[in-house]
């Protein structure tokens, strides 16, 4: 109990940066939802449309609508010039001020429907303009179901504004994720404590003032408000505080080894006298747009990632005319600068158990071919889209009787418990020795390589310093102190920190 | 009735339908200054649709209105709204007001601000105490509430009520006294009165004139005296017959 009390007493900086996302989502949701609650009071076809616009919304999964609004702005940036944001603050509040629209917008026209129709003859009946019956009747009569809604509406934005975390934006989310990641189960209760007591401290505070105008008490009401409004202005505050410096984002994707070299580099930089934040949790084509278009401005990426998502390569040249070529694509492209291998690849490899290689001999990929079908493999989430996996399908005739999807973190575990057969490994993570598995052999290189590179985004400031800086990492990294260092983090007992195991990993590269 | 004073209100040719459904079919009537008029007739016979013309709460197809000589179609809609007193059965009290801030709506819109004392006039009108001035409508009995809606229809001074089945959902009781109330008011005040009702016992008992409406047509327009001396026709006797009968019998109860 006391870990996760620890964990959320670290959480400051992800519940002020929560609080200003949720709130501001909100507000431009009630923004947006107001007036066309008006409108459609006024013409049921826009009731109707709005209604049904809102429900399509929502029945978008909050993380593909969150991933969406990234090529979205991209495309913006014709329109709106370079600077538009696609990552981070901008798109989460785009995305969650739209989901926050249909409980608005239910609610308020709903409340305008059901309003008693004598009350709305009168108003006529008296002499209101327009204006004066929804100022003096319809706006007050609305106003305890239109806050209703808002209610509504902020529970589910502080809930769904844990995701924002995977498009770079600084939130609740970010220890679930990483908690997810390493199964750390610490931080990923703590995240979910503190994004659940949040929604219920809103709730509470919404409810009060909601009962304040449905009871005419104008205190209760103004007072609710008020405290609301002083929350949000402190989360406002501690968030923007301090940025007069200029931070360098790093960015890492969604596993443990990425969170660690984000850190290594981090600590570099910061012995340099640089400020860092990080992006973590970025999925990997989003990550090495990030970097492309500097909404982030240091990324680790790999070599055959690249090769094959960005540049659609199929052929597998060596690792230098690889490097060589990557590093013209990226310069002439984006502009994005290459520094270097950092020494280790992590390529992605099929696993077998111990005891499966031993049981059926299984060395390469190409005698697993035989075996496919009466086997189930198991890959992450991006795995069986990517390229590579179908040139090695295809290389090699593989047809699995079933493919199944896992987080990273779990698919270990799928081999273990035998709910997978073959899973797509990463080479240098720590669980392969730690589990005892058998990566297979891949004889007609359908695998390209994937050494990890450094990128530094076209705009970043100060690219001569940050180069030094991070040039002592160009090289010093073998695949064997990065696997115990992802291990550290991995491993079910004796969990290091993302931090300390960066610490540990730079003292062995001799930093 | 000498009708020498210019017409209060006055109808010409008036139209209107619903879809395929003719509501008032061509009605032409002139209603002299300080007449109580009751308009009686079945429900759907075009009598509340022929009422709202009047305030433009229902717009014409065909033919006009005048309030005091000018076409209320080329008056500012507001403006004829708070000239006119208007009372309607569900009563339609913001019940996010009080009762002073009911009352004073219509000067409030306007731009007047209603003084304490002309708020506690108009509720001793409606023989309603002061104390209640402060209260909000769910605190209030139905009659009360409906002397509240006629102190609200009074106060920006009209000289036309105009009233919409306003006691239909009253008990019989508190129906007679505000009935007789509004009948007494409308002398004090100088107003011209058109109220709409199916209740034909109401009509004659209150109204100088009554007209009765079938099909969206006026097929009476009598006194109540005269009704009562079997004139008006049959639909008009057809409404009679049922007060008549029952006084009658009650008539025999007694004896």
């Amino acid at each position: 109990m006391s870990d996760i009390w620890q964990a959320m007493l670290g959480l400051g900086d992800q519940l002020a940066a929560h609080v200003v996302l949720s709130a501001a989502a909100i507000a431009l949701g009630v923004t947006l939802a107001l007036p066309v609650a008006i409108w459609a009071s006024r013409s049921p076809a826009v009731a109707r449309i709005a209604l049904s616009f809102a429900s399509l919304v929502q029945t978008i999964p909050a993380l593909a609508l969150l991933a969406l609004f990234f090529p979205i702005l991209l495309s913006l940036r014709s329109v709106f010039g370079e600077g538009l944001p696609t990552l981070g603050f901008l798109p989460a509040l785009l995305a969650l001020a739209l989901y926050a629209l249909l409980p608005i917008l239910r609610n308020a026209i709903t409340a305008q429907a059901n309003l008693d129709p004598g009350v709305i003859e009168a108003a006529h009946g008296v002499g209101m303009s327009n204006w004066q019956r929804l100022r003096l009747v319809e706006a007050p009569l609305s106003a305890p179901y239109i806050m209703a809604g808002i209610r509504t509406a902020a529970v589910w934005t502080i809930g769904a504004a844990t995701l924002a975390t995977t498009i770079g934006q600084k939130s609740l989310g970010d220890p679930i994720f990483a908690g997810l990641q390493t199964q750390n189960w610490v931080l990923v209760l703590a995240g979910c404590i503190a994004s659940a007591g949040l929604a219920l401290v809103a709730d509470a505070l919404l409810g009060t003032i909601e009962k304040g105008l449905a009871t005419r008490r104008r205190s209760l009401s103004l007072g609710g408000l008020v405290v609301v409004a002083l929350g949000v202005l402190a989360a406002l505050a501690s968030q923007f505080g301090d940025s007069d410096e200029r931070r360098i984002v790093i960015g890492a994707k969604t596993f443990s080894e990425q969170y660690i070299l984000a850190r290594l580099i981090g600590q570099q930089l910061e012995g340099a006298g640089y400020a860092v934040e990080y992006r973590d949790g970025l999925g990997s084509a989003v990550a090495h747009r990030a970097v492309a278009t500097g909404a982030i401005d240091i990324l680790v990426d790999y070599t055959g990632t690249i090769w094959t998502n960005q540049m659609k390569r199929s052929d597998t040249p060596d690792r230098n005319a690889m490097l060589a070529a990557i590093t013209e694509w990226e310069a002439q492209t984006s502009g994005t600068k290459v520094l270097g291998r950092l020494g280790f690849e992590n390529a992605y490899g099929l696993a077998v158990s111990g005891e499966t290689a031993a049981r059926t001999g299984v060395e390469t990929i190409a005698d697993l071919a035989s075996l496919a079908p009466r086997m189930t493999i198991g890959g992450d989430p991006e795995f069986f889209e990517r390229p590579e996996w179908i040139a090695v399908r295809d290389a090699y005739g593989l047809r699995f009787r079933e493919q199944r999807n896992f987080a990273p973190t779990f698919m270990y575990n799928a081999l273990q418990s035998g709910e997978a057969d073959v899973i797509s490994a990463y080479t240098s993570d720590g669980r392969i020795a730690a589990d005892g598995l058998a990566i297979l052999e891949d004889p007609r290189g359908a695998f390209p390589n994937y050494h990890a590179i450094v990128l530094l985004a076209p705009d970043i400031a100060d690219p001569a310093g940050v180069s030094a800086a991070l040039r002592p990492l160009i090289g010093a990294i073998d695949v064997e102190a990065m696997r115990e260092a992802n291990l550290s983090v991995d491993r079910e007992i004796d969990k290091l920190s993302f931090e300390e195991a960066a610490r540990r990993l730079g003292e062995r590269a001799g930093l | 009735m000498i009708d020498t004073e210019p017409a209060t209100l006055e109808f010409f040719e008036v139209r209107k339908s619903y879809g395929p459904t003719e509501a008032v079919r061509g009605v032409s009537l002139a209603i002299p200054k300080g007449q109580f008029v009751a308009l009686v007739g079945a429900s759907g016979s075009g009598k509340s649709t022929l009422l709202k013309t009047v305030n433009r709460l229902v717009d014409l197809d065909g033919g006009s209105v005048l309030f005091e000589g000018a076409n209320v179609a080329g008056l500012p809609l507001p403006a004829l709204r708070r000239r006119v007193g208007y009372v309607f059965q569900s009563i339609g009290l913001f019940p996010h007001m009080t009762v002073a801030e009911n009352i004073a709506i219509g000067p409030r819109l306007a731009g007047e601000k209603l003084s304490q004392d002309r708020v506690a006039e108009l509720l001793e009108l409606v023989e309603l105490e002061e104390g209640m001035a402060q209260r909000k409508p769910d605190a209030l009995s139905g009659g009360q509430r409906q002397r509240v809606g006629v102190a609200r229809a009074l106060a920006g001074q009209p000289r036309l009520l105009l009233m919409d089945e306003p006691f239909g959902a009253l008990d019989p009781v508190t129906r007679d006294a505000l009935g007789e109330r509004v009948r007494k008011l409308h002398g004090e005040l100088d107003l011209t009165t058109v109220m709409v009702t199916h209740d034909m016992t109401e009509a004659l008992l209150l109204a100088d004139r009554v007209l009765v409406m079938e099909a969206g047509v006026i097929v009476a327009d009598e006194t109540p005296h005269a009704l009562l001396e079997g004139r008006g026709g049959a639909t008009a006797q057809g409404l009679v017959a049922v007060p008549r009968a029952q006084a009658e019998r009650l008539a025999e109860l007694a004896r």
